[in-house]
Parts: C-alpha cells; sequence; structure tokens
C-alpha cells in the first residue's frame, strides 16, 4: 500500500495524532517554561541554588529519553502508564535549555548597563524586570526554541508509554514493518518541529535589541 | 517619595573620613588606604591616576557601590553606610565611560529612568527630557526617539550626561566619561562639559587618568598612586609639586606639547 493513499484513508487519523502530539508539546512546555524562567530568576544572585539546579536539569538531560520514561513509570502519583507520566517526563526533559538560556540571558547583560542602573539607584527588582528580562528576553526564547523542538522529537518516544501522539503510528509501522505508517508518523514530526523552529526564530529575531 | 529626608540632607559636599577598602577586607587585597579629603560644594574635584591607583573605587565610595571596609565617607552630612543607599543614589548623578545606557530603551527613555522611578508626571518627565537633550547640545526632535546604537559615541556620552542631571542631583559622578571617544570629540565635549559644569555649579567628583583634561576641568587636582594620595593641589600649584608620580605625570604632556609646536 502506498504511504499516500494511507495517508489521505487515515487523515482524520493522523490528524488527530497530530493534535494530540501538539497538545502534550504545548502543556509540557508551558510547564517547563513556567518552572524554568522564575527559576532562573531566582539563581541570578544565589549561586548554590544555580549550580543545584542546573546541575540537577543536566542530569536529566543526560539520561536517555526511553530510559527517564521507564524510570518514571514505577513512581507514585506522577508515574504510571499515560499522558501525565509523559508530560512529567517532557517537562524534565525541556528544563534544561531554557534554564540555562535564562540564566545566560540575565547575567551577560553589558557591565557597563548594569552598574549605572545600580548607580542610578535601581533596587534589584526594578533592576531584574526593567533591564536584565528585557534585554534578556531574546536569549531566554531561544532556550524555549530549542526546548520546544527537543520536545517535539522526544514526544514521540511517549507513545511508548501509552501517551499516544505520532509516536504511534511510528510504533506501529515498526512492529508491522509498514514505511507507510512509519511515515504517516513520523512526516508530521518532522512538519511540526519545523514549524516550531520558524514561527520561534522569526519571534526571537523580532525581540532582539540591535 | 520621602521629602523630608532631602532637604536636611542637601548639604553638597563629601568628606573622606581615614578611608581604606579591601577586598573581602584582607589586608593584602587593599585597594585604597587611608584616604582623608574633602569636597567643598560647588568644586570640580579630578582624580587622577594611573589604572589600578583606586580611582574608580573611591568614586564606587561616594554612592556605595562599594562600602568603606576602614573609616567613613560622609556624604551630605551623612555616613553612607547610614544613608539608604536607594535614597542616596538618586541625589547622585553617575556618568561611566562606555554611557551604560540601557540598549533596549530610547534616548528619552534613559534620560527619563530616575523622573520614572521618583515617579514624576508625564508632562513634567518630558518637559526635562527636552530641556536636558538641548543643554548637552542635541536637538529632541532629531533625538529623543532614536535608540543608543542609532548615536555616536559622542552623541551616548552626551545623553548620559543628561540623564544623570535627570532630577538635578547636587552631586555628579565622573568615571572617565570621555575616555572612549576619538581626540576630536573628546576635547569638543571637555570644553562643552566645562562650561556646563560652571554653570551648573554641581559638586564634581571626576575620575581621569589624562592629566590635561584634569588641567582643564579641575577646581582641584587629587593625584592617586597606588591606592594612597600623593598630591592634592589646585591646577595652577599641580605641577610645581616635587614628587615622582606627579613629574611623570607631567612628563607625560610633554611629547604632545613637542609636537604642537
Amino acid at each position: 500500500m502506498s504511504a499516500w493513499r494511507f495517508f489521505i484513508e487515515h487523515r482524520a487519523e493522523i490528524l488527530g495524532a497530530t493534535a494530540n502530539h501538539l497538545a502534550l508539546v504545548v502543556v509540557a512546555m508551558a510547564f517547563a517554561i513556567a518552572i524554568a524562567v522564575p527559576l532562573g530568576m531566582v539563581i541570578v544572585h544565589r549561586t548554590t541554588l544555580r549550580n543545584f539546579a542546573l546541575g540537577i536539569a543536566s542530569i536529566f538531560q543526560t539520561i536517555p529519553s526511553l530510559a527517564l520514561f521507564g524510570f518514571l513509570i514505577p513512581i507514585p502519583f506522577i508515574g504510571g502508564i499515560g499522558r501525565r507520566t509523559a508530560i512529567v517526563a517532557l517537562v524534565l526533559y525541556a528544563l534544561l535549555p531554557i534554564l540555562r538560556n535564562t540564566y545566560v540571558g540575565l547575567t551577560g547583560i553589558d557591565p557597563a548597563v548594569l552598574e549605572a542602573a545600580e548607580a542610578m539607584g535601581m533596587t534589584q527588582s526594578q533592576i531584574l524586570w526593567r533591564v536584565r528580562l528585557p534585554l534578556a528576553r531574546a536569549v531566554i526564547l531561544a532556550g524555549i526554541r530549542t526546548a520546544t523542538i527537543i520536545t517535539i522529537g522526544v514526544a514521540t518516544i511517549a507513545a511508548a508509554i501509552g501517551a499516544g501522539g505520532l509516536g504511534t503510528f511510528i510504533f506501529r509501522g515498526v512492529a508491522m514493518v509498514s514505511d507507510a505508517v512509519i511515515l504517516a508518523g513520523a512526516i508530521p514530526a518532522a512538519l511540526l518541529a519545523i514549524a516550531a523552529d520558524l514561527l520561534l526564530g522569526w519571534l526571537e529575531r523580532r525581540l532582539k535589541i540591535v | 517619595m520621602n521629602p523630608k529626608t532631602v532637604p536636611e540632607k542637601a548639604d553638597p559636599t563629601i568628606h573622606f573620613e581615614d578611608v581604606t577598602y579591601s577586598i573581602n577586607g584582607t589586608a593584602h587585597h587593599t585597594i585604597v588606604s587611608q584616604i582623608r579629603f574633602s569636597v567643598a560644594a560647588g568644586q570640580t574635584l579630578l582624580l587622577l591616576g594611573r589604572s589600578g591607583s583606586g580611582k574608580t573605587t573611591l568614586l564606587r565610595l561616594i554612592n556605595r557601590l562599594l562600602v568603606p571596609t576602614g573609616g567613613q565617607v560622609i556624604v551630605r552630612g551623612c555616613p553612607t553606610t547610614e544613608w539608604d543607599p536607594i535614597r542616596l543614589r538618586r541625589g547622585i548623578g553617575y556618568v561611566i565611560q562606555d554611557a551604560g545606557l540601557f540598549p533596549h530603551f530610547t534616548v528619552a527613555e534613559n534620560i527619563a529612568l530616575v523622573p520614572s522611578l521618583e515617579k514624576w508626571d508625564a508632562a513634567r518627565t518630558t518637559a526635562r527630557v527636552n530641556e536636558l537633550l538641548m543643554l548637552v547640545g542635541l536637538d529632541p526632535a532629531e533625538f529623543a526617539s532614536r535608540k543608543p546604537h542609532e548615536l555616536s559615541g559622542g552623541q551616548r556620552q552626551r545623553v548620559g550626561v543628561a540623564r544623570a542631571l535627570a532630577v538635578d542631583p547636587p552631586i555628579l559622578l565622573m568615571d572617565e566619561p570621555f575616555g572612549a571617544l576619538d581626540p576630536v570629540t573628546r576635547a569638543e565635549l571637555q570644553r562643552e562639559f566645562s562650561a556646563l559644569a560652571h554653570r551648573l555649579g554641581k559638586t564634581i567628583v571626576f575620575v581621569t587618568h589624562d592629566l590635561r583634561e584634569a588641567l582643564l576641568l579641575a577646581s582641584r587636582i587629587i593625584l592617586l598612586e597606588g591606592g594612597r594620595i600623593v598630591a592634592d593641589a589646585t591646577p595652577q600649584e599641580f605641577s610645581r609639586i616635587d614628587h615622582p608620580e606627579v613629574r611623570a605625570f607631567t612628563a607625560s604632556l610633554a611629547p604632545l606639547a613637542g609636537s604642537k609646536a
């Protein structure tokens, strides 16, 4: 059976899986951003917490994705089979790029600018909100972009623990030895990643100051 | 915001009373030691010295970016350690070498920063921004809405001066403000600033390593060497002081004087 015919015949199912995949990514990214950006802001002035947070986030990144899903399954409350476990794993995976870029963006500011801000009598929180964050936003967004692309990829593996999404086709296709079924998952996943990259890349350029 | 505290401390003078500053409070990291001098109201004091002589450290002790490890710095009648650092700094203009303009703000927003922190209303702020732009020789219609990266080095430094003057602070600190400019622009800004300083009558502490700049702008020059004061004189007296570091600085002028002749 040609891949094209499979696409046409199963378009509703493919579209549903794509929407499902996208939902996984959006929810995971929302949590990851909500955790990593504020954490990145907090660690600017706290060395011990910074080393700890960046260290832990690096460890999550190092664990192979399938193994991370495996580790989470036996854990009570957050574990088990299904979407919730998958989202937890995706969040843990997405933390490092966002956290690291938030920290680098907030601290990689021209020292003369920060000195002037302090010398003019801005408080640390005014410096954070009115100087550091606006100047760091393009770098933070670059981290979000990297994390989003990673998440779209890793989310295909989430199908292995019953989270649905485009990985369902890929795993089923491998089991059935059917290229058409594999491509029904792989092509939309690749397109999602490319689209996210272009969209966030465009936004990043818009946010650049100079 | 707190009108009570400001008039009490309106006295625009600075006194260093045996000030020592060392990193982490350890003696072998001493940057400046036993510094004692006063700056009178309306005086332009030039802190002169080589790189690493401690001039910038003295400046940063005045607005409490640094706190003395020994002695005290009294600014406007009150030791810096007893000032609320935020209130202290809002009453002290600060200009640095690279201007330190906020790249995401327009020229007008940069100048309006301290007024906005002080919650000035929009009309008063705009009027003040325009007034200051004209004071530093920039046409408000042309420059107010530009971003810092659209300015030349000299224009950025003019904006830096305007920003430091925004809320009309009685004291102005300047850390090699013209150091990164080309010689022609630098001379131009030095002349204009000299006139401006006379007109405004502010208490100014100005850091430089350029004796010509010091002689041009100063009502008084303090020469630092290795974190200690080695000379304290008016520009007229300065070159007559018999000290090796003074001679070194005077000698630094000679080749330039020779080539001009």
